[in-house]
């Protein structure tokens, strides 16, 4: 290893579902329950054991089928689940793209909604009056700006979502499938702006259905499956390994 | 123990913003795309007051000076404090899409719906202003103490949503027992009746149990009696709300990591 500073450490990390199969939610059925002595929880681990260093300046790809964890990975980077064991540690400020728009009311404008946004991302009032009009202009919506979120479509909710996103310069950009949204000249405007935020130092941690896509932007790369870590490596390899199977 | 509580303090001051975001647009979405708009705020609790008085004077006549202000003040207060616990109760819920996609710390939501339902109060209190004008009842220099059963109201109502969102997230069932519960103790809160007139009941020795009743008659002491507070008053007010905050930050914080496996 190297001397590169470590951003994201994920130590020996499991997080544990409870079933909703029977979920008791009420007082009653927690009593009935209780009393018959039935109340346990199936348990189902969504990510169990899993370690990964991922160091400055990684472009960090994570692959998996459907269900095998990796958002789930993703969010408690995020911190949006609390690790039931082992330790998440991350050095600086992230940025989370996880399902673009979290926190949009689609009766505001989007003028309005830039700023609640801005909020929920935990941005400053000042940070976001001077990132404004770089917001405005990165998601092309000058002339819609007062009109209701409600009439826009899909696609441009994701574009005003990814701008406020990314228009500061954070040190962990974490990204879910979020390039497929968009258009076509939209999704090369947003792989050039992750480029440009890793040129300037960011780690980007990346999750995307394409091998291609994997493949051609990321250095390394985790292969998941059902929670548990199969293999990590550079991309070229896991990529590989990973087309080989499916 | 000093360093977790000054993280806490950071992480507060940090998504202050938000707080104040979520607050604005509560208000812009309530009376949004009505012609009159934010006059609504006012307008609102000054109508409802008006069909309560006109109600109220006339199925009960008791001997209360300037009976509709009586009522109003209670009911003023008794609203606040159910507003804001029934909206918190349910803000963690209600905001379940976010929190399943961004960190945001979840102690904002019952928080920003006790503020909003503050803003609504405030501006209830012009409408009871307006109501004191119109019906010639005395200004009292006294009024502006109103602010301390006000500001221990909002400790109280505060701790008693944290409590509610955290339980009801676990047991749903709490929601619909809550809205029971309020309504009960809305007859037991001295709304729209004298106190006197449960001298030598039970009921007596229970309305002393209900803070609400103690926030209520503090504010009435103030606005309509226009005498100072007792010693009990100032007593209780500050004491449940601080007995409320301790326990419903105390559940809340003991519930909040696993809020996200069950909304």
């Amino acid at each position: 290893m190297d001397d590169k500073k470590i951003m994201v450490s994920i130590d020996n990390v499991g997080i544990r579902f409870n079933l909703a199969k029977e979920r008791v939610d009420s007082l009653k059925e927690y009593f009935l329950k209780f009393t018959k002595g039935a109340l346990h929880f199936e348990e189902f681990w969504a990510l169990d054991g899993v370690s990964l260093d991922i160091e400055k300046g990684d472009f960090y790809g994570l692959v998996g089928i459907n269900g095998s964890g990796k958002s789930t990975l993703l969010k408690a980077v995020a911190g949006v689940f609390k690790p039931t064991r082992g330790k998440i540690t991350v050095n600086g400020t992230i940025a989370p793209l996880i399902e673009l728009g979290a926190g949009f009311d689609m009766d505001l404008t989007a003028r309005e909604n830039i700023f609640l946004n801005g909020a929920v991302l935990g941005f400053s009032k000042e940070h976001m009056l001077a990132k404004f009009d770089e917001i405005v202009d990165f998601s092309e919506l000058h002339d819609f700006l007062d009109v209701p979120l409600k009439n826009y479509s899909s696609g441009m909710v994701a574009r005003i979502a990814f701008a406020i996103a990314t228009a500061t310069k954070p040190d962990i950009l974490i990204a879910d499938e979020i390039l497929a949204v968009g258009d076509y000249a939209f999704q090369e405007k947003c792989e050039k702006r992750m480029q440009e935020l890793l040129d300037a130092g960011t780690t980007v941690i990346f999750v995307s259905h394409s091998i291609e896509q994997v493949k051609r932007m990321c250095n390394k790369a985790t292969w998941i499956e059902k929670g548990k870590v199969i293999m990590t490596g550079d991309a070229e390899t896991v990529c590989d390994a990973y087309s080989a199977k499916y | 123990m000093i360093k977790n509580l000054k993280g806490s303090f950071q992480n507060f001051y940090r998504y202050r913003f938000l707080l104040q975001n979520l607050i604005q647009r509560d208000i812009k979405v309530k009376y949004r795309r009505s012609t009159l708009g934010i006059l609504w705020s006012v307008l609102n609790p000054l109508l409802m007051m008006f069909v309560l008085t006109m109600v109220f004077s006339y199925f009960f006549r008791f001997d209360i000076e300037n009976y509709p202000v009586y009522i109003l003040s209670g009911q003023l207060i008794f609203n606040y404090f159910t507003e804001s616990t029934s909206m918190a109760m349910e803000s963690v819920i209600g905001y379940a899409p976010l929190i399943k996609k961004v960190y945001v710390p979840k102690y904002i939501f019952p928080l920003e719906k006790t503020c909003f339902s503050f803003v609504n109060l405030c501006f209830s209190c012009i409408a009871l202003v307006v109501v004191m004008l119109v019906t010639g009842a005395p200004f009292h220099p006294t009024m502006i103490l109103a602010l301390y059963p006000m500001a221990t109201l909002f400790v109280f109502s505060l701790g008693v949503g944290l409590f509610l969102a955290s339980s009801s997230i676990f047991f749903r069932d709490i929601i619909h027992l809550w809205s029971v519960f309020t309504t009960a103790l809305m007859y037991a809160s001295a709304v729209f009746y004298p106190k006197s007139l449960l001298d030598g009941s039970i009921m007596q020795f229970l309305i002393n149990l209900n803070p609400v009743y103690w926030y209520i008659d503090a504010f009435r002491q103030v606005v309509l009696n226009g005498q100072m507070f007792t010693f009990n008053h100032i007593l209780v007010c500050a004491l449940c709300a601080v007995v409320a905050m301790v326990v419903g930050v105390k559940v809340f914080r003991k519930g909040q990591d696993s809020f996200i496996l069950y909304i």
